[in-house]
């Protein structure tokens, strides 16, 4: 604000000292101009001052989060701090054929010390991510390969476990040894890495992430249009209503926005489960039949009727306040020019609207892009989203570089949408209240 | 402490995650026999002592099953919705489900894991799965399990055995365990490395893990002593609960805590990608 006030009384003087041919000065005499640039700076400082405590709080509990996450999708440094030896030996190799002696002999060394200092776990899990099945086999092989005193390692190695001589063992050691690695999101598209560096898709029974990632957003699409279908008018009745009737109307829309979450989840599962309310009600008019009540929740149905309830508010507000901003006496000029209701709405009205139609729409497909609790609640098998997956990730398998990984691609995927939406239309249009 | 399963508790352990737990610190049975051939086989661990046994097993609904009609009674009857029509509760997660499917196709308890180590194995068991997929509610809570079986949700469900139990004793509800089938596990007391208060957590292990103890906790809930002198301790109409009474015990699988430890990721990733299907 300091500078916009300011700036004109600035040019002003410099005029000022044009026409005179020397410089103003204020009454301690010092120049003018130097008198304004220092108390814009301080101004600015103090400004800058106000909100230091935010942005502290920002970079602490966002940034630095987020970052570090961020990183975790391509870090992973297990194998290559606990397994030195066998990281050197491997980032020579080819991957063409089972290495020779020096190899096992690493791998023996490496195995003693991981079992000593209790990390041979740690190195197991994140190799069985590469290859599923040999978890036990590192931590076996770790309590035997104490007792290997000398060489030939090789011949002592396979001898714990013939496993140690398959080439697919020491090729996914191989991926496990890079410290940064592209494995996590190449598993997140459905893709992985083999040892040589060519890029391959799983097996089809094991691709997850990419269909989930689909349905995440065609799922989010379909929510974001049924909340403007049905925000819309209630946004019109709001903005146009007597007082008291609207006031009365914004009270039920505010109602619900200031439920929990969790309380309207719920209260879904009894309206729409089996033994519901509503199915009660349908057998109850003879539109089911008893034994063959409508499954409406636990899958796509009660993910998006839920979630469509749920983030409805974030339609309808920023609707209404641009809305409440249209005169109506444009809707009557437009009348009594000769347009019809239709045209008059969909030619003058409506495009009036678009700012609030674009902010509720990206605040709830957003926001529908990465719910998690109410699909985790009413979603069933078919009606489970991307962040659902996350969580399982970040909960039970603890695979939080795969997590991590999945949520960067969402976010990239979110920042594109956000970064087309403002060329197309561009953010300044957008009104959020 | 923490309260976990046997699979996570070997995790845990080898990664350095829980404290060491030493095993002389442990009173023998009153009888002077050493814990070391009291506690049943895989209660003791290098950092756990388990303290119960617990099993999966699935219940259905007698007002569903009326007792002058069929009743399902093998673990194949869980896996076939013509002989039992209706909706069945599975927990979302591959465990104990998996085994039961190749039980259910005939593989006898003893060959499970070596068959679900396969990749055809595999598919089996996912064949089998295949069968009552559209009939299944997912549960993620074991208090879940017999809500569902209360509220007429399914007619069947998978389930700890003390949480049906616990609905049959104390809220009467007219449920039924199959015990064919059912997949036994341990729950182990672990403490976490470096916690605060170490010798006052591993002192209440010591207590609460004697014999009178053990067999005490089971007067609540129909879960098994892990100390072989506490089972004559057990009151007798306790007995027929325990997934460990001989009756209940003929065709149990007791769950493989080191293959669930190696297989743990790829079924789960196989088992999402197959929900998603």
């Amino acid at each position: 604000m300091a500078t916009t006030t300011l700036a004109p009384a600035t040019a002003a003087a410099s005029d000022a000292r044009d026409g005179r041919g020397e410089a103003l000065r204020a009454a301690d005499g010092t120049p003018l101009k130097r008198k304004l640039e220092r108390t814009t700076r301080l101004s600015r400082l103090r400004a800058f001052l106000l909100v230091v405590p935010l942005l502290a709080f920002v970079v602490v509990s966002f940034l630095v989060p987020v970052g570090t996450l961020l990183w975790r999708g391509v870090s992973s440094p297990t194998f290559a701090t606990h397994m030195p030896r066998t990281t050197a030996v491997l980032a020579e190799w080819d991957g063409r054929a089972v290495p020779g002696e020096a190899a096992f002999a690493a791998l023996a060394a490496d195995l003693v010390d991981a079992r000593e200092s209790r990390d041979i776990g740690k190195v197991a899990t994140r190799v069985n991510r590469e290859l599923s099945g040999t978890r036990s086999l590192f931590t076996r092989s770790a309590r035997r390969a104490e007792r290997i005193d000398e060489g030939p390692f090789r011949a002592a190695i396979i001898d714990i476990d013939e496993d140690w001589g398959e080439l697919e063992l020491w090729r996914a050691m191989k991926v496990a040894s890079w410290s940064v690695t592209p494995a996590f999101y190449l598993q997140a598209l459905d893709l992985q890495v083999e040892a040589d560096g060519a890029i391959a898709r799983l097996p089809e029974e094991r691709q997850l992430h990419v269909s989930l990632f689909w349905r995440t957003l065609w799922m989010s699409g379909l929510i974001t249009f049924l909340c403007l279908l049905l925000g819309f008018p209630v946004a019109y009745l709001l903005a146009n209503l007597p007082l008291k009737y609207s006031n009365l109307l914004m009270i039920f829309v505010l109602l619900p926005f200031w439920t929990s979450l969790l309380v309207r989840t719920t209260s879904w599962i009894a309206l729409l489960q089996s033994q519901g309310v509503l199915n009660d009600v349908f057998v109850a008019l003879g539109l089911a039949a008893d034994d063959r009540r409508l499954q409406l929740i636990y899958n796509q149905a009660g993910t998006i009727i839920a979630m469509t309830h749920i983030l409805l508010p974030f339609m309808i507000l920023p609707l209404y306040s641009v809305m409440k901003t249209i005169p109506p006496s444009y809707l009557r000029a437009a009348r009594s020019l000769g347009a019809d209701q239709v045209t008059a709405f969909r030619r003058v009205y409506l495009p009036q609207t678009v700012p609030g139609i674009g902010a509720g729409s990206l605040l709830v497909f957003i926001l529908a892009v990465g719910y998690y609790i109410t699909p985790a609640l009413v979603g069933g098998q078919s009606g489970q989203l991307i962040s659902n997956i996350i969580a399982f990730h970040m909960e039970s398998t603890l695979n939080w570089n795969l997590a991590a990984a999945l949520g960067g691609i969402l976010l990239v995927g979110v920042v594109l949408l956000y970064w087309t939406y403002n060329r197309l239309i561009g953010i300044d249009n957008i009104k959020l209240g | 402490m923490v309260d976990v399963e046997l699979s996570d508790a070997i995790r845990l352990c080898d990664e350095g995650l829980i404290e060491d737990i030493d095993h002389a610190m442990l009173p023998p049975a009153p009888d002077g026999t050493p814990p070391e051939e009291d506690f049943i086989e895989g209660a003791l661990q290098p950092c756990a002592v388990a303290t119960i046994t617990w099993s999966t097993i699935y219940a259905f609904n007698e007002e569903a099953f009326p007792e002058d009609g069929a009743q399902p009674a093998t673990i194949a009857d869980f896996f076939d919705t013509e002989a039992f029509p209706g909706k069945r509760g599975v927990r979302k997660w591959p465990k104990a489900i998996m085994e039961m499917a190749l039980m259910a196709d005939g593989v006898p308890p003893e060959e499970v894991y070596d068959v679900l180590a396969t990749d055809e194995g595999v598919d089996r068991a996912f064949a089998q799965l295949d069968r009552i997929k559209d009939d299944i509610v997912w549960w993620e809570a074991g208090a879940q399990a017999p809500q569902l079986l209360a509220d007429g949700e399914v007619v069947m469900t998978t389930a700890y055995n003390g949480r049906i139990y616990g609905a049959q004793v104390e809220e009467d509800q007219p449920f039924e365990i199959v015990w064919d089938g059912q997949n036994l596990d341990l729950d182990l007391w672990v403490v976490p490395a470096g916690a605060p208060n170490r010798d006052a957590a591993m002192e209440f292990i010591t207590f609460s893990t004697d014999t009178q103890r053990l067999a005490d906790q089971a007067k609540y809930i129909s879960y098994g002593p892990a100390r072989r002198s506490s089972f004559p301790l057990v009151e007798a109409d306790m007995q027929p609960h325990m997934p460990t009474n001989p009756e209940n015990m003929e065709k149990a699988l007791i769950s493989d805590p080191l293959f669930w430890a190696d297989y743990q990721e790829e079924l789960n990733q196989r088992f999402n990608t197959w929900l998603l299907q």
